[in-house]
């Protein structure tokens, strides 16, 4: 049988590359939408694409940063899917700005959908998945989340803290047969990364040893490996071109 | 009867023997669960007999008598 993968913020972006690496790889796709605005966007095309690797796709709307709208979403998508065997956490945003001009509503939106959402997604998901004896979470992290950066405090935070919940997960569900892993990507060209100025990203690309921005298929990529992989777990997989070395 | 389907929960989920469930045993001294397999147990709990266990109902669940208990209580 076919396995079901959730991969929220899929309309864009990581998120986007890593439901169609997934779709190519045989799994069925639940497409996460944050919006019926996110389908018209692109979520809606992706689970186009994805459906002509033969899979079944179909995009799921709410926000996982919901507590309650997110156990909804995930109820409807196992009613419609079937389950779900592997959780990928994408859905994230940011809201740059410098410590000292922060507002608190840019700290909260970051925190709430980076790392509540995750949150939310791994809570509602594993009891599925202790039920099953088997899972596999993958949550995208940053570099960020291990270096820091200016002017992102709050995202470095939220990033931060879904490494440490990755691994605090890790620990707890791995007695089920559950592994859960992070991924940190360096600069990979995105809409995220698009707004960046150009002053800075010219400083990121000479820190990068491979010299050049990566591509969101090269970190679905890494999710390919330990979507597949059932002995690493609680550890977070950097791809960042050597940026972090 | 709500003790036969608590057996059959704690039986699939703890990997114990019939035999070794008495009214009495503790699920955590007797049974071996952990804090993770109780979490489990209260889960398949709620969905077989169709109720809800607050967290604090859960520290009152010391053995298998008293989860029948509760149950029965629920269940009137």
């Amino acid at each position: 049988m076919s396995k079901t993968a959730w991969v929220t913020g899929a309309s864009s972006g990581i998120g986007a590359a890593t439901a169609l690496a997934l779709a190519e790889k045989g799994y069925d796709i639940a497409v996460g939408c944050h919006s019926e605005d996110s389908i018209t966007r692109g979520g809606g095309k992706v689970a186009e694409d994805c459906r002509a690797f033969g899979v079944k796709a179909e995009c799921f709307v709410g926000s996982v940063e919901d507590f309650d709208d997110c156990a909804g979403l995930v109820g409807r998508i196992v009613e419609q899917m079937g389950g779900i065997d592997l959780l990928v956490n994408c859905a994230g945003i940011t809201r740059d700005g410098l410590i000292a001009r922060m507002s608190e509503e840019q700290f909260d939106q970051v925190i709430d959908v980076n790392l509540k959402g995750a949150f939310c997604a791994i809570r509602h998901v594993s009891p599925l998945m202790m039920k099953k004896r088997a899972g596999k979470i993958i949550n995208i992290a940053s570099v960020i989340g291990l270096g820091g950066n200016a002017g992102q405090a709050n995202y470095a935070a939220s990033k931060g803290g879904v490494i440490a919940m990755t691994k605090s997960v890790a620990k707890e569900l791995g007695g089920r047969g559950i592994t859960c892993n992070a991924i940190a990507p360096g600069f990979i060209e995105t809409k995220m990364t698009a707004v960046l100025p150009e002053k800075a990203m010219d400083a990121v690309l000479s820190a990068t040893a491979l010299g050049r921005p990566g591509k969101p298929e090269e970190v679905a990529h890494a999710v390919l490996f330990l979507a597949e992989n059932d002995f690493v777990t609680g550890q977070v997989i950097v791809v960042d071109g050597g940026l972090h070395i | 009867m709500v003790l036969d389907k608590v057996k059959k929960i704690l039986i699939e989920q703890l990997d114990v023997d019939e035999g070794a469930i008495s009214m009495e045993s503790s699920i955590i001294d007797d049974l071996g669960a952990d804090s993770l397999d109780v979490v489990d147990m209260v889960m398949s709990l709620e969905e077989e007999f169709d109720v809800e266990i607050p967290d604090d109902e859960i520290e009152g669940m010391k053995t298998v008598g008293d989860i029948v208990k509760f149950i029965e209580a629920k269940s009137e």
